[in-house]
């Protein structure tokens, strides 16, 4: 539950469900007012903090927002930029300006081809949804080992932890490095039986990431951890 | 007697062959969730009718000619499986499948809110894999459950449901037989929270008495499937705090 959750009843709400009276309160995401009711237009909690009420879904789109770290693949590739998916309602466009190579006019397939996987970042989102992606800054690359997961958008907080407590338990259990897109998309690098458990580890955030449980599965698979060196 | 010949469709003791009194509905059970490769999906039994609902998207819209610049595209895809019926059905689009999805499309349009993805595509498909009467009406309820549980934002919930006529009797939930041999079919889709109807076709005629007692009955059913819907969803998320 998150810490902003002062006074309002914690229920799992559905799409035109009652939350309650408007009465002086804020909508928030996730809710509308109608006919001086709160209503829920998405399936999850209901929280109440600042006098706003908002629904917390349990599964959503990736909606990108500048700033955003995430993990991309090349869906089309022209002349002077990349169409890349970022798991969300919008494809992400990466113009040769903002690749970390020098590219020439028409040789952007000599760097990235269809199917290829980025580590990026979104540089702008405008009002009419055009994102725009870089590959300029620390660490930004194409990723040509590992592999990559999905997770639901809702459980990336889990999955991370606090201060990035629970990310970092689970690179130390698989010897692997870890990173996570904001947009759902996770790449493991490692060994096999690495890379496996950390399979697992995130498998039991998407199954269970909601649950009040979580941390004890998570413990407990723990005890399963690969040995390091046991590859 | 029915519309098509001599057919007896209500018993002497007033109930329909199957048992059922003329406002009663066929079982429903709903389970959310059945998919995992889909972004939201749902399976719903209603009577001997099953269908499969699975969401994907919201995805970039292709071709780029079907996207819209203020709202969300509703791509549905409804089929019958060739084993869904006693008579193997041709695989494939058909007119009528072609038809029903269209309906579906536009029943879900006004419901979801389309306006939040602007130029982006939700793909919903309905797989009907037993058929029993009524498949366009289980494939609108298990689509409005598996968007719920995509996490599409959505005004309502959108129920489908089906009266009819059969013997001059204005009937709820017609079977395969009262669908064949009845004198009337109106299966339309109700926002259960608000009372709005999001879709209505009718096939037949209905007098006006016998139309307003078709809705009543319609609203009914309504009712009792969105609480099956609810409770569905509710389940698979049971024991669960964000």
């Amino acid at each position: 539950m998150s810490n902003g959750q002062n006074g309002a009843e914690l229920r799992l709400v559905t799409p035109g469900m009652a939350i309650g009276p408007v009465a002086g309160k804020r909508v928030g995401s996730g809710a509308i007012a109608q006919n001086d009711t709160i209503i829920a237009t998405r399936l999850g909690w209901t929280k109440e903090f600042n006098n706003t009420v908002s629904v917390d879904p349990i599964n959503s789109a990736y909606m990108p927002r500048s700033g955003d770290l995430i993990v991309a693949v090349v869906a089309e590739v022209r002349n002077n930029l990349w169409f890349m998916n970022i798991n969300g309602p919008f494809q992400g466009l990466l113009p040769m300006s903002l690749a970390p190579w020098k590219v020439e006019f028409g040789a952007a397939r000599q760097h990235m081809g269809i199917g290829d996987v980025v580590l990026a970042r979104v540089q702008e989102v405008d009002e009419c949804h055009n994102v725009v992606l870089t590959m300029k800054g620390v660490g930004l690359r194409r990723l040509n080992q590992g592999t990559v997961v999905n997770v639901p958008i809702n459980h990336i907080d889990r999955l991370r932890g606090e201060g990035n407590a629970t990310v970092q338990r689970l690179r130390d259990a698989s010897d692997s490095r870890i990173i996570i897109g904001e947009n759902g998309r996770v790449w493991i690098d490692g060994d096999a039986k690495g890379t496996a458990w950390a399979r697992q580890a995130v498998a039991l955030t998407q199954a269970s990431g909601h649950k009040t449980t979580f941390e004890a599965e998570l413990s407990a698979l723990e005890q399963n951890a690969p040995k390091k060196g046991d590859a | 007697m029915g519309g098509y010949g001599d057919v007896q469709l209500l018993r002497d003791d007033g109930l329909r062959l199957d048992g059922r009194k003329i406002d009663e509905m066929r079982p429903v059970a709903i389970e959310a969730g059945v998919l995992p490769a889909a972004d939201g999906s749902a399976m719903v039994t209603h009577g001997l009718n099953v269908a499969v609902a699975a969401v994907y998207g919201p995805m970039e819209a292709h071709p780029r000619k079907i996207q819209r610049q203020d709202r969300a595209v509703i791509d549905v895809r409804y089929n019958m499986a060739p084993f869904s019926t006693s008579d193997r059905i041709r695989p494939g689009y058909n007119r009528r499948s072609r038809e029903i999805s269209k309906v579906t499309a536009e029943a879900l349009e006004s419901v979801v809110l389309v306006e939040r993805y602007p130029r982006s595509k939700i793909r919903v498909e309905i797989e009907i894999l037993a058929a029993e009467a009524g498949t366009r009406c289980v494939g609108i309820t298990a689509a409005a459950v598996a968007l719920a549980d995509a996490g599409i934002p959505m005004r309502d919930l959108i129920v489908g449901v089906a009266s009819g006529k059969v013997e001059d009797t204005v009937v709820l939930d017609l079977d395969k037989a009262e669908d064949n041999y009845g004198q009337a079919d109106l299966p339309v889709g109700i926002l259960p929270n608000t009372g709005e109807i999001a879709f209505l076709q009718m096939d037949g005629d209905l007098s006006p008495d016998e139309f307003n007692l078709a809705m009543e009955y319609n609203f009914k059913a309504a009712a009792e499937i969105h609480e099956i819907m609810v409770d569905a969803l509710k389940r698979r998320y049971e024991g669960g705090e964000n």
